[in-house]
């Protein structure tokens, strides 16, 4: 296993360097640029401008310059937010995301797999239904819908919590909240979903038949091949819930790194939007990679070669 | 790693925050603002926006400022002549203004502010409004390379004295524009790009930077050597970004928020029947237009097709019930309230919407168009909920009169382009003043004012007004040569005026000396916090 | 003397065969919340689809004296108008079309081109995994606003285009958490088994790893549908999918929740088809997961 995980490993450079390769061309394609405002400069001033960038070097010399940069560690300067480089947007920002949707989608990956499992125990009866039919509401309820309401509640009229801002942990609690809720009821429903199968299983009947306490089948046994499908749906949605998440950014006015992705390309902000794709990109590969080595941990049968 | 001193900055200004605004709250006066967008940057010579400018204004000051009813009074200038054919201002600066830093303020301060935004390597966007400085435009082109020749100029330390190409009524108005400002030579030398940086920055305002927290903070605390720093009251003034309005509002009624960006507009009725004393909606410089695309067919050659869709367009109604905001329905280009400046009106300002219906389906007639033989129009907007609703209740006026619009919903950079382009019909557009003068409207419609004028407008006369107002000593006359060029834009119809803009704020009750002007500056020295 | 052989064939008629699918339909038939789900979401479907050329009020037409008007019998407004003075009924259900039709084409994507990419990748193993599972990973990594701008640049705005993007990235989560079973069920011996007796990797495929991934796939089939109803409300914004005065569930939803506080009936009415056509979509995937389970005998 280790072998191949080191192997997996070479492997993340190609990966990374195609990603960057395609990210970089879409991004050029796009019409509009970064210094498109309505307040239209004059033809003198782009000119400036874009000297000033290196935007006037063709499409392919870019590229290697750009590449040449990110071998060294230098992301750029964000072309929107003009007073800082890339990296220190993503270094002052990432451990803000990275506290939110890390605490979500612990609490969610914990209370998803204890609800999948009631309910796949009590397989149609009413806590079941009871049970699923509540986690369907994280995900039938869309995340701005449930922000607005969450501050409208416990922030403006019980005046529990505060409405935004990042300045202590009170400020935490709303945000993981609306994080959490939708990935409570993904996490429940697929637990839920391979646990009734396992649950069928022959080593489960001759766990049971042994003699074995339910708490110990279910925990020890049936739990272990449950996981497969709930594992591999975290590997991409840790990568994407630790990144951020714009619409909880912009509603609790939280400095995370989640609108960069959106507001950086909606901006044409190329550098920026440049260094979190080949941040998540990398992030994605790794997990991915961790998800792989966690099914040989789940089912001791499962090999690489 | 810098990068890495600022994250543990922040983590620990966050902590200490937390645990300060438990104690030290009632002792410190602090304004909490909510600023609309994260701002771009604040080097005054780089900024273009409005959040940018709320920041610089309390950072900086220029050689004229704001009085806070928006009145253009010294700043950094105490006095200044100027010559008789108005080409030459000469201002004597204060000998107490100081940098945060305890450095004098010089007339070479200005000197190497006003070169280091018409270097081209600066790549300032707002550098051309400084054209009417002699050589302004030929250096920000790249083609004067010679900086100095820069008609700013230092007479002695305390001696500024600026040439223009001509006579320049709203020069003052101009200086007060952040990309006026100046910047301290060793800092901005010293530091490169990173002078903005708090513990770097160097400003001559009011205020100085502590902090920022990208996409969290601002925080600037007062300026000790600032020459009025005894009169400023706050010590310290935080702006946040606060881009989702209807949770600006909800941090306001929490008390986050002392005052806030703007107001979500559904909510207006609301807040004006139960916070009307908080609620503030005044004028604001900017007017919301239809701009047409004149070098299409068959808008470009049919006036009467372009005056009924004009006419179609029942903006009190529109006002009223779809933007709901207080905004005043325009029949002009150029926003009122602008002293000295008599506000023009299109031709159909006086008559009834029945009147206005009428001639227009009879205009449509004419140009062989109506319900049955409807024309087909695409009018472009870019994404946004204010837009598109105004867009749908245009489209079901100009049904009426047998026009079938199609809405084209653009991203905003994409939309930008089309514009840019003029690949598009109709599209939506507004323009906000960068100070209040007329010609800053009026001027984006020269015909060779490039990108700016998406119209396509071009007529000799309107051209030949503004040269000559350009040129006219006696600011009454030049406003008159301007309401005239006004007149003959308006009746061309080179684009439909919606409505003029109106700001709308919360403001607490607690906050004392925010007075109304129409360009929406509110300089935090005049600030102060009741409780 | 001789023994007739008894005549099997006068025996069969009595012992008609089972296939698997008479026998999985039977038994979703008796499970009610999925019948009664099928029945909903039929209603639900046909009321989208018929309702718009029934009701008094045109989805587009603007009535400018019931601007933001809340609900009300007298008028005819049902679920009240909205910002612009049409009625809301009328658009949610015109709504719908986009929103069922884009979650069909999403599931279809999904499971078609998801399921097959995981199988394969996870039962054939080494160098093509590897391969099939970086592109997947290259997709995700993509920035999704750029693909969207670049499909309006390309194609125009064709309204198929939000087809082609919901499909894009659909399949993904599909073929990992597919690819995750196979991956599992590899070395099971009935696949080793059918292996060893020369099975064609096809055939394997078909008849051993799909069934036996059903579970994950049915489940997680139910949980894309939401996703990809709100996904296709951020194309939208983006100039792609639908144009005004068309409209979706989900720009009928975005929009509702900007004036949740001061016109509730904008968002709570598109909010619960929305719901109830989810929690729909959850019961019969339910039901289908346990009338096909092979083991559930």
């Amino acid at each position: 296993m280790l072998s191949y995980a080191i192997r997996r490993l070479f492997g993340t450079l190609p990966t990374l360097l195609l990603i960057v390769a395609i990210a970089f061309f879409m991004m050029r394609l796009a019409p509009g640029g970064p210094f498109d405002k309505e307040r239209r400069v004059s033809v003198a001033v782009e000119q400036n401008l874009i000297k000033a960038y290196r935007l006037d070097e063709s499409l392919p010399m870019q590229f290697v310059r750009y590449l040449g940069n990110v071998l060294q560690g230098d992301f750029g300067p964000s072309f929107q937010y003009k007073d800082f480089s890339v990296t220190e947007l993503i270094w002052s920002g990432f451990p803000v995301s990275l506290a939110l949707g890390g605490a979500a989608i612990l609490i969610a990956t914990v209370l998803g797999l204890l609800l999948g499992a009631l309910a796949a125990l009590r397989q149609n009866g009413p806590v079941d239904y009871a049970v699923m039919a509540t986690a369907m509401t994280g995900i039938a309820i869309p995340n701005f819908v449930v922000a607005p309401v969450l501050t409208l509640f416990f922030g403006l009229m019980l005046g529990w919590l505060p409405v935004g801002g990042w300045s202590g942990i009170d400020n935490a609690i709303l945000p993981v909240t609306a994080l959490c809720l939708p990935q409570v009821a993904v996490i429940a429903r697929l637990t839920r979903g391979s646990m009734i199968e396992v649950l069928r299983g022959n080593y489960i009947r001759t766990a049971r038949a042994k003699g074995l306490p339910e708490r110990l089948v279910v925990a020890r046994h049936a739990m272990r091949a449950a996981l497969v499908p709930v594992v591999s749906y975290l590997g991409p949605a840790v990568a994407a819930i630790i990144t951020g998440s714009i619409v909880i950014e912009q509603i609790f006015g939280i400095p995370g790194i989640g609108r960069y992705f959106v507001q950086g390309a909606l901006n044409r902000d190329y550098t920026l939007v440049m260094g979190v794709t080949i941040f998540y990109g990398a992030l994605i590969i790794l997990f991915n990679l961790a998800v792989d080595l966690i099914y040989g941990l789940l089912d001791p049968k499962v090999r690489y070669d | 790693m810098r990068s890495f001193r600022i994250a543990l900055k922040s983590a620990l200004v966050a902590l200490l925050f937390a645990l300060a605004t438990a104690t030290a709250a009632q002792a410190e006066m602090v304004l909490h603002r909510g600023n609309g967008t994260e701002p771009e940057t604040i080097d005054p010579a780089k900024s273009t926006g409005v959040t940018e400018n709320a920041i610089e204004n309390d950072l900086f000051e220029g050689l004229v400022t704001f009085s806070p009813d928006g009145k253009e009074v010294p700043g950094v200038a105490e006095s200044w002549e100027i010559s008789d054919d108005g080409t030459v201002y000469t201002f004597r600066l204060r000998d107490d203004a100081k940098w945060s830093n305890g450095d004098p303020v010089t007339a070479n301060d200005f000197v190497y502010s006003f070169r280091r935004t018409v270097d081209p390597a600066t790549a300032s966007d707002y550098a051309p409004i400084l054209s009417p400085i002699v050589n302004a435009s030929a250096i920000i082109a790249g083609e004067n390379t010679d900086i100095a020749s820069l008609g700013v100029v230092a007479i002695d330390d305390l001696t500024l004295q600026i040439t223009l190409n001509g006579p320049t009524p709203y020069i003052l108005g101009l200086l007060t524009h952040n990309v006026a400002f100046p910047v301290h030579q060793a800092t901005v030398e010293e530091f490169g790009d990173e002078w903005t940086r708090p513990g770097n920055m160097v400003s001559n305002g009011a205020f100085m930077l502590e902090d920022w927290v990208p996409q969290s903070q601002l925080t600037v605390v007062r300026n000790p050597n600032f020459h009025a720093a005894d009169e400023v009251m706050l010590d310290k003034i935080v702006f946040y970004p606060t881009e989702d309005l209807a949770e600006e509002l909800k941090r306001y009624r929490a008390g986050e928020l002392d005052i806030t960006y703007d107001v979500p507009s559904d909510q207006v009725t609301w807040l004006e029947e139960n916070m009307a004393d908080e609620f503030h909606n005044t004028p604001y410089l900017g007017t919301y237009y239809y701009v047409i695309n004149l070098t299409k067919e068959p808008l470009g050659a049919d006036l009467r097709i372009r005056q009924a869709l004009a006419l179609a367009i029942d903006r009190e109604i529109l006002t009223e019930k779809i933007t709901q905001a207080g905004e005043l329905p325009a029949y002009a280009w150029v926003p009122p309230d602008i002293a000295g400046y008599t506000q023009q009106a299109t031709f159909y300002k006086d008559m009834s919407q029945d009147e206005r219906n009428a001639m227009a389906a009879e205009l449509m007639a004419e140009a062989g168009h109506g319900p049955d033989n409807p024309l087909a129009i695409e009018l472009l907007y870019n994404t946004s909920d204010n837009h598109k609703k105004i867009a749908v209740a245009i489209a079901s006026m100009w049904k009426k009169i047998g026009v079938e619009t199609t809405l084209t919903n653009q991203e905003w950079k994409v939309y930008l382009e089309s514009r840019d382009q003029k690949n598009y019909q109709i599209a939506r557009a507004a323009w906000i003043g960068d100070y209040a003068d007329p010609l800053n409207f009026l001027e984006l419609f020269l015909s060779d004012a490039g990108e700016r004028n998406d119209a396509g407008y071009s007529n000799p006369e309107f051209d030949r007004l503004l040269a000559e107002a350009a040129g006219t000593v006696d600011p009454a006359a030049r406003m008159k040569l301007l309401e005239q060029a006004e007149k003959i834009f308006l009746d061309d119809v080179a684009l439909i005026p919606i409505y003029h803009y109106t700001s709308q704020h919360m403001i607490s009750p607690k906050v004392v000396g925010w007075e109304f002007n129409i360009l929406d500056i509110h300089l935090g020295r005049y600030i102060s916090l009741v409780e | 003397m001789s023994i007739a052989a008894p005549d099997f064939r006068a025996l069969e008629p009595s012992i008609k065969g089972r296939s698997l699918w008479s026998d999985a339909w039977r038994r979703l038939r008796q499970n009610l919340a999925a019948t009664t789900s099928l029945v909903v979401l039929a209603l639900i479907a046909l009321a989208c689809i018929v309702g718009p050329w029934l009701l008094p009020h045109p989805f587009d037409e603007v009535y400018w004296d019931a601007i933001s008007a809340p609900p009300d019998f007298a008028n005819g407004f049902y679920f009240g108008t909205d910002e612009n003075g049409r009625d809301l009924l009328v658009r949610t259900l015109h709504g719908g079309r986009v929103s069922l039709s884009v979650g069909l084409v999403a599931t279809l994507v999904s499971l078609v081109i998801g399921v097959l990419w995981g199988a394969v990748a996870g039962f054939v193993g080494g160098r093509v995994d590897a391969v099939m599972m970086r592109f997947v990973d290259i997709l995700y990594a993509l920035p999704f606003v750029f693909f969207v701008i670049l499909l309006t640049v390309m194609f125009g705005r064709n309204i198929l285009l939000i087809y082609v993007a919901i499909g894009a990235i659909s399949w993904l989560d599909m073929a990992r958490i597919v690819r995750g079973q196979a991956i599992g069920l590899r070395r099971k011996e009935f696949v080793v088994a059918a292996t060893a007796s020369g099975v064609s990797t096809f055939d394997i495929v078909r008849r051993h790893i799909l069934p036996n991934t059903l579970g994950p796939v049915i489940v997680y089939v139910t949980l894309t549908v939401p996703s990809v109803i709100l996904t296709e409300s951020f194309i939208s914004f983006l100039g792609l999918g639908v144009q005004e005065p068309s409209t979706s569930w989900g720009v009928l939803i975005s929009e509702g929740a900007q004036v949740m506080e001061t016109a509730w009936w904008a968002l709570v009415f598109p909010g619960a088809f929305l719901a109830v056509t989810l929690f729909c979509f959850n019961f019969i995937g339910d039901g289908l997961r346990d009338a096909l389970d092979p083991r559930d005998r």
